[in-house]
Order: C-alpha cells, then sequence, then structure tokens
C-alpha cells in the first residue's frame, strides 16, 4: 500500500463511518413510518390515483369497466338529464355552504361573551360544546323527531304558539335544505366557539385598554382590535367549514335522503347514490375528481381573496 | 358587553356608578347566554324527555317538557327490538383498536419525523399532511374495492385498518416530540439505550397529555363514525351504533319515537360521559391543535 493510498484511506474511513451510521439511521426511520405509509398508500393514494383512472371508464358493476374518455363527465356537464341532475346537486352544495357564514356569525357572537372571567362560563362552555360531541346520527334522529310534520313536532307546536300554519319541514323541498342548514349551525357551533375563544385569548389585553384611554366603545374596539386580530381564525374556521360542509352525509342519509325531490342532495350524497346504489363505479369516479377539483378551486380562491384581507399578527 | 371596566369616568350618580354599570352588564350578560345556553341543549331535553314517555304522551298535542309517567320500558324495548347490545361491542372493539392501532402507528412516524434524519424526511412529511386534503369522497370507492378484494367486509379489520394511519395525529406527535430536549436523547445514547427503548420508556411519558388528547380524538371520531361502516358493513351482527341506528329508525317505519330516542341516548351517552370526565384536556386540545373528533 503506497503512502498516499493508506492517507486517503484514513481520511475516507470516518466520512464512510459517517455514511453507515446515517443509511442505518435511515433504514430504522423507515421502518418506524413503515405502518403508516403502507395505510396511506393501500387506502389514500392509491384509491385517489384509482379514481383519477376510474372516472374516464364506463363500470358498472358487476360488469368489467370500459374506457370511454370523457363521455362520463360529458353525462354530468353536458347530458340534458344527467348535466340538470349534477348540476341541481352543486347547486345544493353551495346552498348547504349557507350555513358557514351565519355558523360563523353566531360562534364569534357567543365566543366573545364568553371571553369574560365570570363565575359560570365553564357551564355555558360545556352547554355549547354538546352538540359537537354527539354523534351525527343521533342527532339527526332527535331531529327528525323535533322536525316532525304532525302538530305534536316540536317546532310546529311551537309554530301554532305563534298563530302560524304548521309546516312538513323536512318533507317539504323548500324548506328541507333551510332544516338541515339550522341542524348544521346548531352541531358545528360549538367546535367553532372553542378554536374562536383560543384566538380570543390570544389577543393582548392592552390593545383594549389603550384603545379605552382613546374614547373607543365596544362596537369600535370589536370592529378595530378584535375582527382584524382574530381573521387568521376566522380563515381557518371557513376552511373547515366548507371541507366539512362537502363531507356532510349522516344527516342527509337519515333524514331526507337526499330528497324531497333531490332537493338535498348534495355532492357527497350524489356520489354515494351513484356508488352504492346505482353502482356506476366509472361515474361516482368522474364525481369525485369533480369534487377534488371543486376543493382545490375554492381552496384557492379562499388563499387568495381572504389571505389580502387576513391580518397575521 | 364591556369588556373592561371604566375606570376615568367619575361617579356622578349611583346609575352612572361603575358598579352599576358593571351590574346591569353581567346581569344582561347572564341573561343572554342563560338563553342561548338553553336553546342550545333542548334538543337533548326534548330527547331524553320523550324517551322517557310512552305510546299515548309522544303523540299528544300539546305536548308536556316532563313525562307524565315515566317509561323506562322504551329502554328495555329498544335493547329487545335490535341487537343495540351487540352494536354497543362493536363500536366499542372498533373505537379502541383505531384508539391504540393510531396510537401506535402514530408515535412511531411522529418519533421518525421528529427526531431522526433520513433522505426523504421533507418529500414524506409533506407527502404524509397531503392525506388532509384528498376528501373522503374521493377514496371512498376505490377503499370499499379494495375492502371488497380483501374479503374484509363484514370484519373488524375493514372497520379499523384503513383509519390506523393519521396525518393529524402524526404531526400532533410530532410536535410533542420535538420539545424533548436533545441532551436527553444524547444520555440515553451514551447509556446504551436503543432508539425503541428511549421512544417507549422516556419519550412516551413525557408526551402524556399530547398521547392523551389524541386517542381521545381517535376513539371519539371513530365512535360517531358514519359513511365507513355504513358501506363497509351488510350483516346486523357488524354493524356499530351509529349504523344499527339508521337501520333501526328507517326499518320501524317512523311511529315509536319513544323508543327511537331511547336508542339514540344509547349512542349518545357513552361519549357524552366520557367527555365529561376529560373534559378539560378535551376542549384545550382542540383550541391548541384545531383538531376535530
Amino acid at each position: 500500500m503506497s503512502k498516499t493510498e493508506s492517507l486517503a484511506k484514513n481520511t475516507l474511513s470516518p466520512s464512510l463511518q459517517r455514511k453507515q451510521r446515517q443509511r442505518k439511521e435511515s433504514l430504522a426511520a423507515y421502518a418506524f413510518l413503515a405502518p403508516s405509509i403502507l395505510i396511506f398508500a393501500v387506502f389514500t393514494f392509491f384509491p385517489a390515483i384509482f379514481s383519477m383512472v376510474a372516472g374516464f371508464f364506463r363500470w358498472n358493476l358487476p360488469y368489467d369497466p370500459v374506457f370511454t374518455g370523457l363521455s362520463n363527465f360529458e353525462f354530468l356537464f353536458v347530458d340534458d338529464i344527467g348535466a340538470a341532475e349534477f348540476g341541481k346537486s352543486v347547486l345544493n352544495t353551495l346552498y348547504f355552504m349557507l350555513g358557514i357564514p351565519i355558523n360563523i356569525c353566531v360562534s364569534l357572537w357567543i365566543a366573545v361573551m364568553l371571553n369574560r372571567r365570570l363565575p359560570g362560563v365553564g357551564i355555558f362552555r360545556t352547554a355549547f360544546f354538546l352538540p359537537t360531541l354527539t354523534s351525527m346520527a343521533a342527532i339527526s334522529v332527535v331531529w327528525m323527531w323535533l322536525y316532525h310534520p304532525a302538530d305534536y313536532g316540536l317546532f310546529n307546536t311551537l309554530l301554532i304558539r305563534f298563530g302560524l300554519p304548521i309546516q312538513s319541514w323536512l318533507r317539504d323541498p323548500v324548506l328541507a335544505m333551510p332544516c338541515l342548514i339550522v341542524l348544521g349551525v346548531w352541531r358545528g357551533m360549538g367546535y367553532n366557539i372553542v378554536i374562536f375563544l383560543a384566538g380570543l385569548q390570544s389577543i393582548p389585553h392592552d390593545l383594549y385598554e389603550a384603545s379605552e384611554i382613546d374614547g373607543a366603545n365596544w362596537w369600535g374596539q370589536f370592529r378595530l382590535i378584535t375582527l382584524p386580530l382574530l381573521s387568521p381564525t376566522t380563515f381557518y374556521i371557513l376552511i373547515i367549514g366548507v371541507i366539512n360542509s362537502l363531507k356532510a352525509f349522516a344527516e342527509i342519509d337519515i333524514m331526507t335522503q337526499g330528497g324531497p325531490l333531490g332537493a338535498t342532495t348534495t355532492l357527497a350524497y350524489y356520489l354515494y347514490q351513484y356508488a352504492f346504489q346505482y353502482f356506476q363505479i366509472g361515474l361516482a369516479s368522474a364525481v369525485a375528481i369533480v369534487l377534488f377539483v371543486f376543493i382545490l378551486v375554492l381552496t384557492l380562491i379562499q388563499f387568495k381573496v381572504v389571505e389580502k384581507r387576513v391580518h397575521y399578527g | 358587553m364591556d369588556n373592561i371596566s371604566v375606570t376615568k369616568v367619575k361617579p356622578h350618580s349611583f346609575f352612572k356608578s361603575k358598579k352599576f354599570k358593571s351590574a346591569v352588564g353581567k346581569g344582561s350578560w347572564y341573561l343572554v347566554l342563560t338563553i342561548s345556553a338553553i336553546v342550545v341543549v333542548l334538543p337533548f331535553i326534548w330527547m331524553a324527555s320523550t324517551s322517557l314517555k310512552g305510546p299515548g304522551e309522544v303523540f299528544a298535542y300539546p305536548p308536556k317538557w316532563l313525562p307524565q309517567e315515566w317509561r323506562f320500558q322504551n329502554y328495555v324495548d329498544a335493547f329487545q327490538a335490535a341487537p343495540f347490545a351487540r352494536y354497543f361491542y362493536n363500536s366499542t372493539i372498533v373505537a379502541l383498536c383505531v384508539t391504540v392501532g393510531q396510537l401506535v402507528s402514530c408515535s412511531l412516524a411522529a418519533f421518525a419525523f421528529a427526531r431522526m434524519e433520513f433522505k426523504g424526511k421533507g418529500f414524506l412529511f409533506s407527502l404524509f399532511l397531503s392525506t388532509t386534503m384528498i376528501s373522503t369522497q374521493v377514496t371512498l370507492v376505490p377503499s370499499y374495492l379494495i375492502i371488497q378484494k380483501l374479503h374484509w367486509i363484514d370484519t373488524y379489520q375493514g372497520l379499523i385498518v384503513p383509519f390506523i394511519a393519521n396525518a393529524f395525529g402524526i404531526f400532533m406527535l410530532r410536535q410533542a416530540f420535538m420539545t424533548i430536549p436533545l441532551e436527553l436523547e444524547e444520555a440515553s445514547k451514551l447509556d446504551g439505550c436503543s432508539r425503541l427503548r428511549f421512544l417507549w420508556q422516556i419519550c412516551i411519558p413525557l408526551i402524556k397529555p399530547t398521547l392523551a388528547a389524541q386517542a381521545l380524538f381517535a376513539f371519539m371520531g371513530n365512535w360517531n363514525a358514519y359513511l365507513w361502516p355504513l358501506i363497509i358493513t351488510n350483516r346486523e351482527e357488524m354493524r356499530t351504533l351509529q349504523i344499527g341506528l339508521r337501520y333501526f329508525v328507517s326499518q320501524e317505519g317512523g311511529t315509536q319515537w319513544g323508543v327511537y330516542m331511547a336508542a339514540a341516548m344509547i349512542v349518545i351517552l357513552p361519549v357524552v360521559a366520557i367527555y365529561f370526565t376529560v373534559q378539560k384536556s378535551f376542549v384545550e386540545g382542540i383550541a391548541t391543535t384545531g383538531l376535530k373528533g
């Protein structure tokens, strides 16, 4: 062995050693990650890619899939019957999202009220949080009872007390969606209140004191301090709200099954019907693709529009 | 609602005084909050009350808030009309297994992201986080077909395995692991402690509060799960509580409201009971992580 060679070996070996150690650590890390990687691969990434492909096939179980290009999308967007049905479900989904701003206003109002150190606050917080906690299936059954179309339904009792005609609520194509929205606001409020409270508590108190000295009233403080400093929280709640309303399923399945006359068929329910009632896997996958793009576009719009107005303190 | 008491105003009369103003403020505060809280809780009270009414009283007009005759038979009827005990057992098994599985897989993955160096770490982490953007509907049909291919329809595996990996959980636990000081790891290495032992014996006890919150989210989220158990179960004895309730109400044709409300109570009570025992960490968990159960 020449002198230079042995020198090279001497200088190389520590770095080689380090490389070996790094490789060992990488291996260990991947072993730690293996369960998660496996499950994500099988039940998230593969299905997502699968949906993207299946959307271009006609695949009505139990028959084999046939490649049909864009024909599923043609059915959804161009076909007289298909486009009308699909368009309605898109509109219904957007209508259902009307609950989000209502929910934000109500929960912000309650959160501001709860943001005080007075005895009994904890009890109120628990009360408002209760609906969020309980399962949508059970809650839907309870609200079906509240919305019962007979005179002994609780909401109808209320109408009668005020001398108004009774309604058939969930069985009325015009009222069914508002009924679901009210239920959604009632159930989602608790979660939003907790998040808003966390946001409110992070606003420095001396800002309010300083503005007090400057003669600001309650409304001024709310408009000029609370709202701007809370905007990241509101933004977050907005995104979660959109994602949740796109996912909404249990209440529709239990209370209305998408009816009456398709008045409560949202995109999620439409997809479920095509996949698990009509067994048209290809068409359901095409809807899934549209839903995916829908979420993507909505998120981008939210970021673009809202970010300008969101104040990150 | 005044958030801050007025300090600079000199009290001219009692009605303009600080004391009076704050008393009125507090009074109206309590009044408004009490009314809103009652409105929010009312459906629960109505559910509980109906669950104790006999058929005659359920359909009586005008309805009464309290049943004249407390009929606990409704609960017995619910358990007899449908296998709610079996549903209860299924829900418990599934929710517990998902919780334990998620804690194990998430701690392992989170530990790797927080305390180890490896190739592709950044990429893999963002890939994991991206799963939160892929909504359930997009993966629903293929996941169902996979479960079918595995012959996992109507099995506990089918209900449990897809939920063992959870990106939110990994993210949350990773944050917790990152707070553990580096010196601790070096010291344990010098003592010849293996990585797995360091994770199990030193790190896990240190992040217990985060783990508890994560366990709670996993349990409640899975207990309340609806869409997946609906499509994955066909046989009655594999249904979870939520799905059992759905079929119970739809099959009976919608007349036995007293029994339905009793069934709804059975579904709701366990989660409410758990919530009241661990309330504080739950709400704090949501407030700090924004996670939804």
